[in-house]
C-alpha cells in the first residue's frame, strides 16, 4: 500500500489563491493580495518538497486517483495524479521558480493597477502549470496545456488597454491553437488505436509495438502531430513567432510562463512521451532537425535585436531548441537538465532585465541604456552570473547541461553537434553584447528630465511617475532576493549533473534513468549517422568508453572556446569599438536588415496566411455566408419557428376540456400506433 | 395480485417492514405533523412544523441509505429493495428535503398557514418511493396514486389565488383521466399474460408471441405515465399548472413524482422488455423536445417558461428510453438526478425573487437582477446554463451521455433531432440571463435577503449541479450498477 501524498493538493492550492484573489480581490489591501499568493503558492512548494521527501518510499511511478471523470464505455479518464522522477523534477523547478517570481512580482507590479488581477492570473497559471505537470493521462494534461496558454494570454494582455499587449495576447493565443490542433489530433489517435489515453497504458500498448524503422505508421504520425503540439506551446520553426510578441506582458510574467516554465511544456510532453518517440525514429529525427534549426536560427536574429526583452525572447527560442535536439536525439535526461537550468538563468536574466527596465523608468531599448553596472551593482553582478551560465562558461549550470546536450547530439551525428557549437558562440556572443550594451561605457538615455523619459519611452512596462523621478536606482530588496536565489542556483544547478569526463558521475541522467530507459526499444533509433548511436540502455558513463573520454574533453574544449570567442568578439565590438557594429551593419547592409526584422518572417505569415484568412474571412465567410447564408437562414427559421410558437399557444386554451382533448386524441393515436405493431 | 398470495406465508416477515422504511418513517412523520398541526402556536408552528418534515426527510435518506446493505424481496415479492430502488429513494428524499428548505421562506411570505402542506410532501414523497421499489403494477398504481393526490392538493395551496385552484383542479382531472389509462393498462396486462407481477411478465413475454393485448396495455399504460412526466403529446396541462401552483411546489412536482414515473417507465420499458417501445419513445420524445422547446421561446412567463423547458427535458430524457438499455438507464438515471438538481434550484430562485402573491414573474421582472442581487443572479444563471447544457454543469454530462446512448442505439436522426433541439433551447435560457445582466432594473427597490433555508438549498443543489458537472463518474457508476441489477 504505498502513502497518499494528497497530490491533488499541488495543483488545487494555488487555485484556491486565484480564487480567493479573482473574487474579493478588489477589496482587499495590496498586503492582503500579496499574502494570500504567495501563502498559497509557498503552500504548495512545500507540498512538492514534502513529496520530493518521501519520494525515495514510493513506488514509481506513484499513482494517486483523486475521482473518477469520464467514463464512455471502455473509454476513462479521470482525475488522477502521476508522480515518477520526471514530473517530480518538474514540480520543483515549476513550483520553486514560481515562488521566486511571485516574491520578485511584489516589488515589480507593487505601483500598478489591477494588482489583484495579476496575482489572481499568477496563480491561475500555477494551477493549470501544475496539472500539467503532475496529470497521469493526455486528457488532463491537456486540460493544463489549455489552461496554461488561458493564463498566459491573459498576462500577456495584462495591459489590455494597449492595442500592442492586446493583440500579441491574440497573436499568442491564435498560434497555439494551431499546435494545440495538432495535439488534439494526436490524442484522437491515440483514443481510436490504444482506446485509452491514460499514459501507464498508452505507454504499455506502445512499448508492444515494434520500432517503425524503415516505414512510418501510427507511432510516427502521433509522435509528429505531438510535436506540431510542442513546437506551438514551445515556440519552435515555424511556430514561434508569438513568443518574441509575448513580451508585451509584465516581465515577471516573461521570467516565469515565457522563459522558465509554460514554454518548457513542449519539452516535457516530448519527454514524457518517450516511449513513442523511441520507436518512431522518422518523428524524433523531425524533433531533432526542428530544434537544431530553431536554436541557430533563433541565435542569429537575437545578435541584431536592441530590445533587451526581444534578445532574450529570441535566446529563449534558441535554448528552447537545445532542449528539443537533445530530445530528438533521444537524450531525453539532458533536455530535462537544461530545461532546470534554464529555468534558473533564464528566469534570472528575465528578473535582472526587469529590474534594469525597473530601474531606468521603462527603457527597454539597450541603445539607450549603458554604464548602469555602478548605479545598479546587485542587478549587474546577479545578471553577469546568469549570462557566464548561459553562455556556457565552465563551472556555471548551462555549462553542464549544454555540454551535455552537444556530446549526445554529436553522438547521433556531427552535424547537430556543429549548428549546436556555432549556436553556444552565437549565445554567449548577444548575451555579452547585452550585457556590455546595458552595463558598460557611458549612460547613453536622457538623464536629467525625468519626463521626457516618460513621453519617448513606449513606456511597456508602464513605470509609475514616482519611480521616473527618482532616477536611475537599485530594486528593492524584495526583487533582489530572488533574483540572488537564482544566481546561486545557476551556480551550483549544474553540479548535481557533472559528466563522468569532468569527474562528475552525472548524478541527474541516472536519477530519471528509470523513466526513460525501462522501457526503450531493444534497438536504438536508427538515426542520420547509424554508425555512431549507441544502446540506449548505457548511461552516458557507457558511452564513453565507446568513443573514449578525450573525445569528449575535446569536445568540451571546442564549446568552451566558442563561448569565449563569443564573449572576445562582443567585449570588441561593443566595449573597444563601439562604432564597428555600425560599419559592419552597413557593409552587410541586407543581411543586416534581414537579420534585424527577423527574416520578415512575420510579414511572410502576414500575407501567406494572416491576409488570406482575413480577406476570405470577411468577404466569403462574414458577407457572404454568414451575412448570406446563416443569419438568413437563422433569421428566417427562427421567424418561423417563433411563428409556430406563436400559433402553438392557440393549442394551449386553458380550456380543460381542449386538454382532454388533446390528451384522448394522443392516446388514440398511440393506442392506433401499437395495435397495427403489434398485429403487423 | 392473486399471484401474489401464492408466496408461502401469510403474514409479512419483519424484514418487509425494513424494505420499506423509508415509506413508514416518512407516513409516521407526515402523520406527527397532522396530529400536531392543530394544536400547537398558530403563529409559531409555521416553522416548527417545516423543521419537523425536515427531520422527517432526513430520517428517510438516513434508513435508506441504511436500507441499501440489505436488498431483497419484501410484501409476497411486490416490492424490491436494490441499488435501482435506493438511487431513486436516494434521490426522491434529497429532493424532498431541498424543497421544504425552499419553502420555508415562501410560506411565510405568502402568509399562507402551513396546515398539512409539509404532511403533503411526506405522503406526496411516500408515494414516489414505492413506486421506485414496487415491481407490481398494482402497487405502482396505488404509488402512482398516494403522490398525485398529494401533488393535486399542493397544486392549489395559494388558496388567495384563483389560478392556483385552477391549476389544481385542472391538474386533478386531467390527471385522473391519464391515471385511468394506466389502470386500464395494468388490466390489459393482466389480461394479455395472466399476472401484474413485472418479473413474471417478462417472463411470459418472452416466452411465447406476444399478443396484442400487450401492445395495448404498453400503449395505455404509456399514455398514463407520459401524462406524468408531462411528456408530449400529453403534456397540455404543464404550463398551466406550473404557473398556477406554487413555486416550490413546483420544484418538487417537475422532479420527484418525475423521477419516480420515469422509474416505473425504466422497469416496463428495460424490464418487461415492452414490444414496441421503440417506435412510440421516439416520436413522443421528438415530440415533447420540440413542442416544449418551441412552446418556450415566446414565453413571458418564467414559470412557464420553465414549464415548456421542462417539456422539453422530459423529451431529452425519453431518448435515453430508445437506446439499450445497457446505456439507456444509466443515461437516464444520471439525466433525473441532473434535472433534479437544476430545476430545485431554479425554482427556488423564482420562489424568493416572485414576492408576495408571485408578484414578480415575468421575464421583465428580472431585468438587473444581476446588479439588485448579484448572488441570487450568479445561481439562477448557474441553473439555465446547466439545462442549456454547458459543460462543467450537470446538464452537460446529462444530454452528453443520453445523446451518446442514443447514438450506440443507431438512432441518428434523434439525436440530430435532440442536439438541434438543443440549440433551439439555448435561445430562451439565454434571453433570461441577458436581461438579468444586461437590462437595466425596472425596479432598484432592495431585495429581501437569502435567508438561511433558501441559502442552504441553493446551496446543495449549485454544489450538486457543477459536482455532477465535474465528477459525474461516481454517480454514473453506481447507475450502471443499478442498471445490472435490473437486466440481471
Amino acid at each position: 500500500m504505498t502513502p497518499d501524498l494528497h497530490l491533488w493538493l499541488i495543483p488545487v492550492l494555488p487555485l484556491i489563491g486565484a480564487a480567493i484573489n479573482g473574487f474579493v480581490g478588489r477589496r482587499l489591501t495590496r498586503q492582503a493580495i500579496v499574502t494570500v499568493a504567495i501563502a498559497f503558492c509557498g503552500a504548495s512548494f512545500a507540498m512538492a518538497l514534502y513529496v520530493a521527501l518521501r519520494f525515495s518510499g514510493l513506488a514509481i511511478p506513484h499513482l494517486e486517483t483523486l475521482a473518477p471523470w469520464i467514463r464512455a464505455g471502455s473509454f476513462q479518464a479521470d482525475f488522477a495524479f502521476y508522480v515518477d522522477q520526471l514530473s517530480l523534477v518538474m514540480l520543483l523547478v515549476v513550483t520553486g521558480v514560481g515562488l521566486l517570481i511571485h516574491i520578485y512580482s511584489i516589488g515589480y507590479m507593487w505601483e500598478e493597477g489591477g494588482f489583484y488581477r495579476f496575482f489572481c492570473y499568477l496563480n491561475l497559471f500555477m494551477f493549470f502549470m501544475l496539472t500539467l505537470v503532475l496529470a497521469s493521462n493526455y486528457l488532463l494534461m491537456f486540460i493544463g496545456w489549455e489552461g496554461v496558454g488561458l493564463a498566459s494570454y491573459l498576462l500577456i494582455g495584462f495591459w489590455f488597454t494597449k492595442d500592442s499587449a492586446a493583440s500579441a495576447g491574440k497573436k499568442a493565443f491564435i498560434v497555439n491553437r494551431i499546435g494545440d490542433f495538432g495535439f488534439l489530433i494526436a490524442l484522437f489517435l491515440m483514443i481510436k488505436h490504444f482506446g485509452t489515453l491514460n499514459f501507464d497504458r498508452v505507454f504499455q500498448f506502445a512499448a508492444s509495438m515494434s520500432v517503425e524503422n524503415a516505414t512510418a505508421g501510427l507511432l510516427t504520425a502521433i509522435g509528429l502531430l505531438l510535436m506540431v503540439g510542442a513546437a506551438g506551446k514551445s515556440a519552435q520553426i515555424p511556430l514561434y513567432v508569438w513568443l518574441p510578441d509575448a513580451m508585451e506582458g509584465p516581465t515577471p510574467v516573461s521570467a516565469l510562463i515565457h522563459a522558465a516554465t509554460m514554454v518548457t511544456a513542449g519539452v516535457y510532453m516530448i519527454a514524457r512521451s518517450h516511449v513513442i518517440f523511441e520507436r518512431a525514429p522518422t518523428a524524433l529525427m523531425v524533433v531533432a532537425i526542428i530544434g537544431t534549426l530553431t536554436a541557430l536560427f533563433a541565435a542569429t536574429i537575437g545578435i541584431a535585436q536592441t530590445d533587451i526583452k526581444k534578445v532574450l525572447a529570441y535566446s529563449t527560442i534558441s535554448q528552447l531548441g537545445y532542449m528539443f535536439l537533445a530530445c530528438g536525439v533521444a537524450a531525453f535526461s539532458a533536455g530535462i537538465f537544461h530545461l532546470m537550468t534554464h529555468a534558473f538563468f533564464k528566469g534570472l536574466l528575465f528578473l535582472a532585465a526587469g529590474s534594469v527596465i525597473h530601474a531606468v523608468g521603462g527603457e527597454q531599448d539597450m541603445r539607450k541604456m549603458g554604464g548602469l553596472w555602478r548605479k545598479i551593482p546587485w542587478t549587474w553582478a546577479t545578471m553577469l552570473i546568469a549570462t557566464c551560465a548561459i553562455a556556457g562558461i565552465p563551472g556555471l549550470s548551462g555549462f553542464f547541461s549544454k555540454d551535455e546536450i552537444l556530446w549526445r547530439a554529436y553522438q547521433a551525428s556531427w552535424a547537430y553537434w556543429l549548428v549546436g557549437v556555432v549556436t553556444a558562440f552565437l549565445t554567449s556572443f548577444y548575451m555579452f553584447r547585452l550585457m556590455y550594451m546595458t552595463f558598460a561605457g557611458e549612460y547613453r538615455g536622457v538623464t536629467s528630465d525625468h519626463s521626457i523619459v516618460q513621453e519617448q519611452a513606449p513606456a511597456r512596462s508602464r513605470p509609475s511617475a514616482a519611480q521616473a523621478h527618482h532616477g536611475i536606482h537599485e530594486s528593492p530588496r524584495v526583487m533582489l532576493i530572488p533574483l540572488a536565489i537564482l544566481a546561486f542556483l545557476s551556480i551550483v544547478g549544474g553540479w548535481i549533473g557533472v559528466p563522468g569526463s569532468l569527474g562528475g558521475s552525472n548524478r541527474f541522467d541516472r536519477f530519471l534513468g528509470p523513466v526513460f530507459r525501462a522501457t526503450a526499444p531493444a534497438v536504438k533509433p536508427q538515426h542520420a549517422a547509424p554508425g555512431e548511436t549507441a544502446p540506449p540502455e548505457q548511461t552516458t558513463e557507457g558511452l564513453e568508453s565507446h568513443t573514449g573520454r578525450g573525445t569528449e574533453l575535446a569536445f568540451t574544449g571546442i564549446s568552451v572556446f566558442a563561448a569565449l570567442l563569443g564573449l572576445y568578439l562582443a567585449r570588441l565590438l561593443y566595449l573597444r569599438r563601439p562604432a564597428l557594429p555600425e560599419r559592419i551593419a552597413a557593409a552587410l547592409n541586407g543581411l543586416y536588415a534581414a537579420v534585424a526584422n527577423k527574416y520578415y518572417v512575420d510579414e511572410l505569415y502576414a500575407t501567406l496566411f494572416v491576409h488570406p484568412v482575413v480577406e476570405g474571412s470577411k468577404h466569403i465567410l462574414w458577407h457572404g455566408m454568414d451575412q448570406g447564408v446563416i443569419d438568413a437562414t437563422l433569421d428566417n427559421s427562427a421567424d418561423a419557428t417563433r411563428h409556430v410558437s406563436d400559433s402553438l399557444r392557440h393549442m394551449q386554451s386553458g380550456n380543460l376540456r381542449s386538454y382532454a382533448g388533446w390528451v384522448a386524441a394522443g392516446a388514440a393515436v398511440v393506442i392506433a400506433y401499437m395495435v397495427w405493431t403489434g398485429t403487423r | 395480485m392473486s399471484l401474489a398470495f401464492q408466496a408461502s406465508q401469510a403474514l409479512p416477515r419483519g424484514t418487509d417492514y425494513l424494505r420499506i422504511l423509508p415509506e413508514l418513517v416518512l407516513s409516521i412523520f407526515g402523520m406527527i405533523i397532522m396530529v400536531l398541526d392543530p394544536v400547537v402556536d398558530q403563529r409559531r408552528n409555521q416553522k416548527a412544523l417545516g423543521t419537523l418534515a425536515l427531520i422527517g426527510s432526513l430520517a428517510a435518506i438516513a434508513s435508506t441509505l441504511w436500507q441499501a446493505r440489505a436488498p431483497g424481496l419484501a410484501f409476497w415479492n411486490m416490492v424490491q429493495v436494490d441499488t435501482f430502488s435506493v438511487f431513486f429513494h436516494f434521490l426522491i428524499t434529497t429532493i424532498t428535503a431541498v424543497v421544504i428548505l425552499t419553502s420555508y421562506e415562501y410560506m411565510e411570505v405568502q402568509q399562507i398557514r402551513v396546515g398539512e402542506y409539509y404532511a403533503l410532501i411526506l405522503f406526496g414523497a411516500v408515494g414516489m418511493c414505492l413506486m421506485s421499489s414496487a415491481v407490481e403494477l398494482v402497487l405502482i398504481f396505488i404509488a402512482l396514486e398516494i403522490s398525485s393526490i398529494s401533488t393535486y392538493i399542493l397544486a392549489g395551496f395559494r388558496r388567495r389565488a384563483a389560478i392556483s385552484s385552477e391549476a389544481s383542479i385542472k391538474y386533478f382531472l386531467l390527471g385522473s383521466f391519464a391515471t385511468a389509462f394506466f389502470l386500464y393498462g395494468v388490466a390489459l396486462m393482466f389480461g394479455a399474460t395472466g399476472s401484474t407481477s413485472i418479473p413474471t411478465i417478462e417472463q411470459h413475454l418472452r416466452s411465447g408471441s406476444i399478443p396484442v393485448l400487450a401492445y395495448v396495455a404498453i400503449a395505455l399504460m404509456f399514455v398514463g405515465l407520459g401524462f406524468k412526466v408531462a411528456a408530449a403529446p400529453f403534456h397540455v396541462w404543464t404550463p398551466d399548472v406550473y404557473e398556477g401552483a406554487p413555486a416550490p411546489i413546483v420544484g418538487f412536482m417537475s422532479t420527484a413524482p418525475k423521477a419516480a414515473v420515469f422509474a416505473v417507465l425504466l422497469r416496463i420499458m428495460f424490464q418487461i422488455h415492452a414490444p414496441g417501445r421503440l417506435g412510440l419513445i421516439w416520436v413522443a420524445a421528438a415530440l415533447s423536445m420540440t413542442l416544449g422547446n418551441i412552446g418556450a421561446l415566446v414565453q413571458q412567463n418564467v414559470k412557464r417558461l420553465l414549464a415548456y423547458s421542462s417539456i422539453a427535458h422530459a423529451g431529452y430524457l425519453l431518448v435515453a428510453f430508445a437506446a439499450l438499455p445497457q446505456n439507456g438507464i444509466p443515461s437516464a438515471m444520471f439525466y433525473t438526478a441532473s434535472y433534479a438538481a437544476m430545476n430545485i434550484g431554479a425554482f427556488a430562485v423564482v420562489s424568493h425573487f416572485g414576492g408576495a402573491g408571485e408578484r414578480y414573474v415575468t421575464l421583465e421582472d428580472y431585468s438587473g437582477l444581476g446588479r439588485r442581487s448579484p448572488v441570487l443572479a450568479a445561481a439562477l444563471t448557474l441553473f439555465l446554463l446547466s439545462l442549456i447544457g454547458i459543460p462543467i454543469t450537470a446538464g452537460f454530462f446529462a444530454k452528453f451521455y443520453v445523446f451518446s446512448a442514443a447514438l450506440q442505439a443507431n438512432l441518428v436522426g434523434l439525436v440530430i433531432i435532440g442536439v438541434i433541439n438543443s440549440a433551439v433551447a439555448a435561445y430562451y435560457y439565454l434571453r433570461v440571463i441577458v436581461v438579468v445582466y444586461m437590462h437595466d432594473p425596472r425596479d432598484e427597490s432592495v431585495l429581501p435577503a437569502v435567508p438561511l433555508e433558501l441559502g442552504a438549498a441553493l446551496a446543495i443543489t449549485a454544489l450538486t449541479t457543477i459536482y455532477l458537472g465535474l465528477l459525474p463518474g461516481r454517480v454514473l457508476d453506481y447507475a450502471s450498477r443499478s442498471a445490472g441489477d435490473l437486466l440481471h
